[in-house]
């Protein structure tokens, strides 16, 4: 039964697991540190070569890849709502292709790190503004048109980036791919995404109830008093913008915005809870957020000294454990 | 005299290329049951959506108690008509696995605030309504397994949950056997009986004739008849609705139409 109390133990009970998933990434790596040594490096009690190295390198990447994850299963779990599609990904509209084709372009011309990152945001929104105009057109803004306007995007800019990677030369390609998989290695400042994950937070809470009804169709949201215009155009903008944040500060990364609204989905319908965003959102944001800094981990001790990209650690585990999952659903179901 | 939850003055609805009314008048009051009859195609559900907000007429006015439609302006927000006006679809969607209870407790929307939660008393509410449409027990239960009947009996319920005046019902009887259709006709009449007014797109004139008091015919090309059933659900007035004729048979004081 959906209630105040319940969901603030849930949200509490995921704040838990998002502490634990930080612990568990600043305490590990090739340099080996003990908790003493995380929390002399948090509190600044603590000096030597494994404090610096927390400090210094794990707490803003594990922090990032928090941004990242909590961003992208966000921002999914509202592309779902706004296309009334399950499969939808923060993806589906183009604006990871659009910020892949602004970073593959900064790359290739050799530009340092922060115009990457801006030429990759530009990109974004840039594809963003373009799948709103199409979609927008002659005012008649309808899911498949939007979602078509923004697939056209997606595999157009695909292509560009094909012809990117044709053409780079030999010494950039493995940059570009890592930016193409997702990789939170070159994170460097966690801030801007975490400010934004918070703000998303709260500028779309007050609208869960109105998300929910927007789940169920266009047309009962705005028989139940939902001015389902506006409230559309607030979560495309929402939902790209967290996408476009994300991607700029890991690239890329799989599955999250697919696969975690689901898994929350999932298991708060073992509570007896459907699809309720006024939990589904920041429950998604905070599971998402854990997940993503637990593949991080993993990506860059499972093979160490070599880092995988975090986004084929994330779609590796993504795809089976979804499978798994969805057979069981229906097995429940029958 | 109080206002009637909904006027039309000289509406005009077009659908496609094809005039669904022309200059429509039309009053419903309080404790009245309306049936609009019609083809299909002939823009029922097109009328019933225009008069509903949902839709922009083309020409004339529509009034939902003390709201002009399209609402425009502040103060005459879409969730203040929700207050007042419910409407049921024809088909309902379930993307999304959600419980029957949760489904329900949507219709108590209008009447919460941004930051609430449905309290006991919503619940209640929601509940009483589940009673009534014969879905207790259900609560639990997900949505996506539920048959046709049963989920349109759910869009039911929640309209009840929503508390209306004014209830637009786009097929109410969809997917219902004929126990159902009886019971869902007769909760209706019992919201008419306290004070609500009902508009209803049937496809049953009998039905028509026997649970609404008043009926609106639409015969295409923009030509409309309005007025009490007794008067307007005639076989000349039904055959030349559907085109094809009809025989009326008279049993124990109801109506009913047959084709020929």
């Amino acid at each position: 039964m959906p209630t105040r109390r319940r969901a603030l133990l849930v949200i509490i009970a995921l704040l838990g697991l998002a502490l634990a998933s930080l612990l568990v990434a600043l305490a590990s790596g090739s340099v080996a540190a003990s908790l003493t040594d995380v929390f002399g490096a948090l509190t600044g009690s603590h000096e030597g070569l494994a404090v610096e190295v927390i400090r210094g390198l794990r707490l803003p990447r594990a922090l990032a890849a928090f941004a990242c994850g909590g961003l992208l299963a966000l921002a999914g779990a509202l592309m779902q709502v706004l296309l009334r599609n399950p499969l939808a990904d923060p993806y589906i509209l183009g604006v990871s292709g659009g910020a892949a084709v602004g970073a593959l372009l900064a790359m290739l011309a050799g530009l340092a790190l922060t115009l990457i990152n801006v030429s990759a945001f530009a990109g974004a929104f840039a594809a963003m503004l373009i799948v709103f105009g199409l979609a927008h057109g002659d005012n008649s803004w309808t899911r498949v048109r939007l979602l078509l306007t923004g697939v056209i995007v997606a595999s157009g800019s695909g292509a560009v980036v094909a012809l990117i990677l044709t053409i780079a030369p030999e010494a950039r390609l493995r940059g570009m791919l890592f930016w193409l998989m997702g990789d939170a290695g070159h994170a460097s400042n966690p801030w801007p995404a975490l400010l934004v994950l918070a703000i998303g937070l709260l500028v779309s809470l007050p609208f869960a109830r109105e998300l929910n009804l927007l789940a169920r169709g266009d047309t009962l949201a705005h028989a139940l008093g939902v001015s389902v215009r506006r409230v559309k155009h607030g979560v495309y903008f929402l939902a790209a913008m967290f996408t476009a944040v994300a991607v700029t500060t890991a690239g890329s990364i799989g599955f999250i915005g697919l696969v975690v609204p689901h898994l929350v989905r999932l298991g708060l319908l073992k509570l007896g809870w459907g699809n309720d965003q006024r939990l589904l959102l920041p429950a998604s944001a905070l599971a998402g957020g854990s997940l993503l800094v637990l593949a991080d981990t993993l990506a860059r001790t499972v093979v160490a000294p070599q880092q995988l990209p975090v986004g084929v650690l994330t779609a590796l585990l993504g795809v089976p454990v979804f499978l798994f999952l969805l057979g069981r659903q229906r097995g429940s179901r029958q | 005299m109080m206002s009637p939850l909904l006027s039309t003055e000289r509406l005009t609805v077009n659908i496609g290329g094809h005039r669904v009314c022309d200059g429509l008048d039309w009053r419903v009051e309080a404790g009245e049951t309306w049936a609009i009859l019609g083809k299909n195609g002939a823009g029922k559900s097109t009328l019933l959506t225009t008069v509903a907000g949902l839709r922009e007429q083309d020409a004339g006015e529509v009034r939902i108690a003390d709201h002009a439609l399209p609402q425009s302006g502040a103060g005459n927000s879409p969730r203040a008509l929700a207050r007042i006006r419910g409407y049921l679809a024809q088909q309902q969607m379930d993307p999304f696995a959600s419980t029957v209870m949760e489904t329900v407790l949507v219709g108590r929307h209008p009447h919460l605030g941004r930051w609430d939660w449905e309290s006991a008393t919503d619940r209640r509410i929601a509940g009483a309504a589940l009673n009534e449409v014969d879905l207790a027990g259900f609560a639990t239960r997900d949505v996506q397994t539920l048959s046709g009947g049963e989920r349109q009996r759910l869009a039911v319920a929640q309209l009840l949950a929503q508390q209306p005046q004014l209830f637009l019902l786009d097929e109410p009887l969809t997917h219902l056997d004929l126990s159902h259709q009886i019971a869902v006709m007769e909760l209706f009449a019992r919201r008419a009986a306290g004070g609500a007014a009902i508009v209803a797109v049937m496809h049953d004139p009998g039905f028509a004739a026997r649970y609404c008091d008043q009926a609106l015919l639409l015969f295409g090309k923009g030509e409309w008849l309005a007025g009490a059933s007794a008067e307007v659900i005639t076989e000349a007035n039904l055959t030349r609705l559907y085109g094809h004729p009809l025989r009326e048979l008279r049993s124990d004081g109801q109506r009913w139409f047959v084709p020929c």
